[in-house]
């Protein structure tokens, strides 16, 4: 972009075009907020509807508090694995690039495991999530969550492949960028998550 | 930002939110507190918390080149809150309205 010609006084104030790096982080941000919003639209349901267990189990029958602590560190150690791998980006270190976003991956793909086996033995239990309004509305939210890692872990994937076979090029860690916003962004929803879906349903 | 700035921070970070986490299972397990204190002790954890990862991990910050972003996320947090407020607040009415004669007799 031709600076001199918007600036024609050769005025040097700050408030030329933003960083490309800025812009794209700005833009997915604003993703992420409308995704926030639509699992704001999941808590209300649940929060409404945490009481309808027409006679079925209650959260505080169901839930293992243990499971969920798992869980939480998982998430927490995979956000964590995560900014190392960002630092590494800024190094331009291939090696622990791929190692930190290993380490991303599988912890996170852990937490999945663990999340897939609470529903397998919630179904199992007749705790399914036709069994009644509360159910149905815990297993849309935490399974909306679940998706989203899910989703999550395949991008990860794709970001490995992509640092290996493209290297440190700027649009490649643009997009690493977005994946990390995505990432932190997936466990501050799973804090609200365990606080208010877990903690608070399982206390007696 | 240097390397070793950056592991500390988000050395920080982890400290921290592994601690107000702990904290927050500790909070729903013990006996120690006030039984109606708890779920505002865990809503406030919950809260510090996002704000810990908000920080250090998405780096929200109060920086010049950062005031979009944090533009965006007042008007993020203040549709979430229009949204489940208002929902419970709706359907808490809604409750209290289609609610029998004699269940609402009995309510009050």
């Amino acid at each position: 972009m031709n600076t001199v010609a918007l600036h024609p006084q050769g005025a040097t104030d700050s408030a030329g075009p933003a960083s490309r790096r800025i812009i794209v982080g700005y833009g997915f941000w604003l993703f992420l907020l409308s995704d926030i919003i639509m699992f704001s639209a999941f808590f209300a349901t649940y929060a409404v509807l945490s009481g309808a267990t027409d006679g079925g189990p209650t959260a505080a029958q169901l839930f293992d508090s243990r499971n969920v602590a798992v869980e939480t560190a998982c998430l927490l150690a995979s956000s964590f694995a995560c900014g190392m791998a960002s630092l590494a980006v800024g190094e331009r270190n291939q090696l622990w690039t791929q190692i930190a976003l290993l380490a991303t991956g599988v912890l996170g793909a852990a937490f999945l495991a663990l999340e897939i086996k609470e529903f397998e033995s919630l179904v199992a239990r007749g705790a399914g999530p036709t069994r009644s309004g509360f159910l149905s509305a815990f297993f849309t939210l935490v399974g909306c969550h679940g998706l989203h890692i899910t989703a999550g872990l395949l991008w990860l994937g794709t970001m490995m492949a992509q640092f290996l076979a493209k290297g440190f090029r700027e649009t490649i860690r643009h997009r690493f960028l977005c994946f990390s916003l995505f990432w932190h962004a997936l466990d501050i929803i799973w804090i609200a998550i365990f606080s208010l879906v877990y903690l608070n349903g399982t206390r007696v | 930002m240097s390397l070793a700035r950056g592991m500390r921070s988000y050395l920080l970070g982890l400290g921290l939110a592994a601690l107000l986490t702990t904290a927050s299972f500790w909070t729903a397990t013990t006996h120690v507190i006030y039984g109606p204190a708890i779920p505002v002790a865990i809503v406030v954890l919950a809260l510090a918390q996002m704000g810990i990862h908000l920080v250090f991990f998405l780096h929200i910050t109060t920086a010049p080149d950062n005031t979009n972003n944090v533009l965006a996320l007042a008007f993020g947090i203040l549709i979430a809150c229009l949204v489940i407020f208002g929902s419970l607040w709706i359907m808490a009415n809604l409750n209290h309205n289609m609610m029998a004669a004699h269940m609402a007799s009995q309510a009050l």
